[in-house]
């Protein structure tokens, strides 16, 4: 017992120089970049304009991570794949076409409409077949075997989309009515980063609506609440755990058009990494609370696109910009050692393994 | 069960699209036209059509197994229908690819495609022969579950050992011609597929040797399990040994390179067996510790700019063992209380950071950046410097063997048991004494130890090391490759290697659809056989309780 308390200390100990150790590496940083101040409060404004858009991306992928969470209490590794199959498709299939006949240029925003349509679809397809045909089967098994068979699907969309439209990649078609910016406050916002936002709000109203009032969303509350009960209330549960996996994956393919118009290119390899920042964003805000994914989502973008020039670049790192991805795995493991029930704070269950 | 077969037509339609689903993603992916280049029979039959006609066939089996006592003409009829709507759909994708133009969209859609799958005929022609082909493949594959039991193992051993000596082709005929000679090598073989005589004797004589050794196994009452003294033991190991001493010998350099490849995953994968088989920790950020190792031995070893202490390898060696181990448990020692899938991201997590901070201008003065660090000295053993293939195979060799006695021993050890203990309950294993953060420390160390001690060999191999070989898939690759062998069995992970890392570097077309095979490998295994192919017996019993106990009952 006595030896058991000694290496407990020890850990403890451990933990609390690290959090330590990288509260005053960030602090040292931030206080060395104000003091030289290389940038101006406007340079600033730009760098939090583009977080808010980056960031509402990863909202709208974090949800799926979020719902699918909440109702399996498995973590969705394949919902990266939702997003990029979606987009992916739509852009190969759809907008390059449209570009090409010039569709695009008389009607923007019924192309957009369609792209968008299409991306969405086709992720709720995939989702609901990996759902069917990988998850399903294991929803008993011990909960590594999910687990590697989301891996594994991952991997097979992955290269499987690679497949049907090459491993290059495909430039999103620039569309005219979006092009330039709009003034605000003293800087000026890219007219695609407002649209991004303007629909990130709208989707996230939707969602609300659709998981509070209408009869789907509140079956699948319920079943993530308790399966057991809520088929007892005569809820079909295999068809609520697919609705959570179809709404998961409208909201990825909705995230696909807004990476398209943000970046401006597609490839088949682009799920990961926001899949994965996602994850994070769905932690950071507590993993099975649908507003702590989107607030999550938005701090991760904002540290994202703040946090190099704001604390690495005063550590006189050179090329700090290469280290972006590294605050965004750092949070993921800080938080999940420090914080695991994420900042809204829902209770999550300590004991899941 | 009774479901399935009262809505039997609706199984079989549903099977049938299915087979066409398959077939159609494997021609429009690209995988038909890749392995249409390759044959099974010289100027016969090719690994695309094997692609186009075998998800029928399969499907076809195990369908029937569920609908056996309709009768033969039911099945047969059902089969037929499955055969009939993959090939139907198959002629679809050619119609509609004649139609529009599909190809600006789905690159894979090429004119070699389409000739494949119309066997260079018309439309209407080549549906007839992909439709008939498919129907005649799908009966043979239902009219096999009639066929009495022994003779259908026979023959579907003989058929699979058939493909893989066609599959081995090439490389067979390499071999043969350079211990036996040209003429001899091309009685069996043309210089890329088997010649279409030999492969029938092959398989006649494979199909007798199954059929006689399955008759023999019935006959013979199941033997009791003989006690061996440690000396016999040692003496059935000794042709394995001189096996294993000559193996260079045997497969020539190009070869040899492949399994001195095959070896470090081995390595590796032991290592990770350890963790993930034994302990329950799945870690998807194990190439941090085989890039640690990589990279400490190339800057203790490297005569280049980089290298800070020009070592010998020997010298290096333990040093990298040791920087790894305590990299285990360094990077251990935040997750000590996460379970599971939090433990799984937060280490993909420490595997990204590890492989951006190896390529940023931040460590570039000490590691080189993407640039990597160059020169790194080969090993030498006496004054001989370890440069072929050849001779890195017995460095390869011993370190493999050494990880295989030691995690061997360790399953077997106190630990090993704590180890198990704590995979299949930590709440548990604590009550019961264990020391969790001790053992949990304990397996980070020596699976990081061994990654690390295929990272060193790795870089000397290489000479040069650069970030991007120690990227994610690399994880993935050995997490794969236990899955398959079977979690916690060292026989499955030999196996699983051979497999995963020794195929895909034989068969060059692999290669594109590789990490599509892996991913897809990972779920058929987790749904059909999750303790493997070579399972450990612990994890067979415990994920088979179930059955046995139908059974007895």
């Amino acid at each position: 017992m006595k030896d058991r308390l000694k290496n407990l200390d020890l850990i403890t100990a451990f933990l609390w120089l690290l959090r330590a150790a990288i509260i005053l590496v960030v602090a040292w940083g931030t206080f060395k970049t104000l003091l030289s101040n290389p940038y101006t409060s406007r340079n600033w404004l730009d760098f939090i304009i583009f977080g808010i858009a980056q960031g509402s991306m990863y909202a709208l992928i974090a949800i799926g991570y979020t719902l699918v969470y909440g109702v399996l209490k498995m973590i969705n590794f394949a919902h990266g794949e939702f997003f990029m199959s979606g987009i992916f498709t739509a852009t190969s299939a759809l907008a390059i076409p449209l570009a090409a006949s010039g569709f695009m240029d008389q009607h923007p925003l019924l192309s957009l409409l369609a792209i968008g349509l299409l991306s969405m679809l086709i992720s709720v397809g995939i989702a609901l077949l990996t759902e069917r045909i990988a998850y399903r089967p294991l929803r008993h098994a011990p909960r590594l075997m999910p687990l590697i068979t989301a891996i594994g699907a991952s991997f097979f969309w992955q290269y499987y989309f690679r497949g049907l439209f090459g491993s290059q990649v495909r430039p999103f078609p620039t569309v005219a009515a979006l092009q330039g910016s709009i003034p605000f406050l003293n800087t000026t916002v890219l007219k695609t980063h407002v649209l991004v936002v303007v629909v990130t709000v709208l989707a996230l109203v939707a969602l609300n609506f659709f998981i509070t009032k209408t009869r789907a969303g509140m079956a699948i509350r319920s079943v993530s609440e308790n399966k057991d009960v809520a088929a007892l209330m005569g809820i079909n549960v295999d068809r609520a755990i697919s609705m959570t996996f179809a709404t998961g994956a409208t909201m990825a393919g909705l995230a696909g058009l807004l990476y398209a118009l943000v970046y401006g290119q597609v490839h088949f390899f682009m799920g990961f990494i926001p899949g994965i920042k996602a994850f994070t964003a769905a932690v950071l805000g507590g993993i099975g609370n649908i507003p702590g994914a989107a607030v999550g989502g938005l701090l991760l973008g904002l540290f994202e696109s703040v946090g190099p020039s704001l604390f690495l670049q005063g550590l006189g790192i050179p090329a700090f910009n290469q280290l972006k991805d590294v605050i965004a795995f750092t949070m993921l493991v800080l938080v999940l050692i420090f914080r695991p029930q994420g900042i809204m704070g829902e209770r999550l269950a300590e004991k899941k393994a | 069960m009774d479901n399935l077969t009262s809505s039997g037509w609706r199984q079989a339609l549903l099977q049938g699209f299915v087979a066409g689903l398959i077939t159609v993603s494997a021609s429009t992916i690209g995988m038909v036209e890749l392995f249409g280049t390759r044959y099974f029979l010289a100027g016969l039959f090719t690994m695309g059509q094997l692609l186009l006609f075998a998800p029928p066939a399969v499907l076809a089996f195990s369908l029937a197994g569920k609908i056996k006592s309709q009768g033969i003409s039911i099945v047969t009829v059902k089969a037929a229908a499955i055969g009939a709507i993959s090939g139907a759909m198959l002629a679809l994708l050619v119609w509609a690819n004649q139609t529009f133009p599909l190809r600006t969209v789905l690159i894979n859609l090429s004119p070699k495609l389409m000739g494949l799958l119309t066997f260079d005929r018309s439309l209407a022609e080549g549906a007839l022969i992909l439709i008939g082909v498919s129907v005649a493949t799908a009966v043979f594959g239902a009219l096999l579950q009639f066929v009495p039991r022994l003779y259908r193992q026979a023959l579907l051993s003989a058929i699979i050992t058939t493909l893989g000596v066609g599959l081995l082709a090439p490389l067979l005929f390499e071999r043969i011609r350079n211990f036996f000679g040209q003429s001899v090598a091309q009685l069996v073989f043309t210089s890329s597929a088997l010649q279409v005589v030999p492969a029938i004797i092959i398989f006649a004589a494979s199909a007798a040797l199954f059929y006689f050794r399955g008759k023999a196994a019935l006959n013979s009452k199941p033997k009791a399990e003989q006690k061996l003294n440690p000396r016999q033991k040692m003496l059935r190991q000794i042709p394995l040994a001189i096996f294993l001493l000559i193996l260079p010998m045997l497969l020539g350099s190009y070869l040899t390179e492949i399994t001195n490849n095959v070896g470090i995953f081995l390595l590796m994968g032991l290592g990770l067996n350890i963790v993930v088989g034994l302990a329950g920790l799945l870690d998807l950020g194990y190439v941090a510790f085989f890039a640690i190792g990589a990279y400490t031995m190339a800057v203790l070893t490297s005569t280049g700019p980089l290298g800070v202490a020009q070592m010998s390898f020997w010298a290096a060696l333990p040093i990298c063992v040791a920087v790894s181990a305590l990299a285990g448990v360094l990077l251990g020692t935040p997750v000590l209380r996460m379970r599971g899938d939090y433990l799984a991201i937060v280490t993909l997590g420490f595997g990204e950071i590890i492989r951006i901070l190896a390529l940023s201008d931040l460590l570039k003065p000490f590691i080189g950046g993407a640039q990597g660090i160059l020169q790194i000295p080969k090993p030498s053993i006496a004054g001989i410097t370890l440069i072929s293939p050849e001779q890195l195979y017995y460095v390869i060799l011993g370190g493999a063997l050494l990880a295989a006695f030691i995690s061997n021993r360790l399953r077997e050890s106190r630990v090993g048991r704590t180890w198990i203990a704590m995979r299949e309950d930590e709440d548990v294993a604590e009550a019961m004494g264990i020391n969790l953060v001790r053992t949990k420390l304990l397996a980070f160390a020596i699976g990081a130890g061994f990654s690390g001690l295929a990272g060193a060999i790795f870089s000397p191999k290489l000479t040069s090391i650069f970030p991007h070989s120690f990227n994610l898939l690399i994880s993935i690759n050995i997490l794969s490759l236990i899955i398959v062998g079977g979690l916690g069995s060292i026989p499955g992970t030999i196996v699983g290697a051979l497999v995963l890392v020794g195929l895909p570097e034989l068969l060059r077309e692999f290669a594109e659809f590789r990490w599509l095979m892996y991913g897809l490998l990972l779920v058929v295994m987790m749904l059909n056989r999750p303790e493997g192919f070579i399972p450990s017996d612990v994890i067979r019993r415990e994920l088979h309780s179930g059955d046995e106990h139908r059974a007895e009952v």
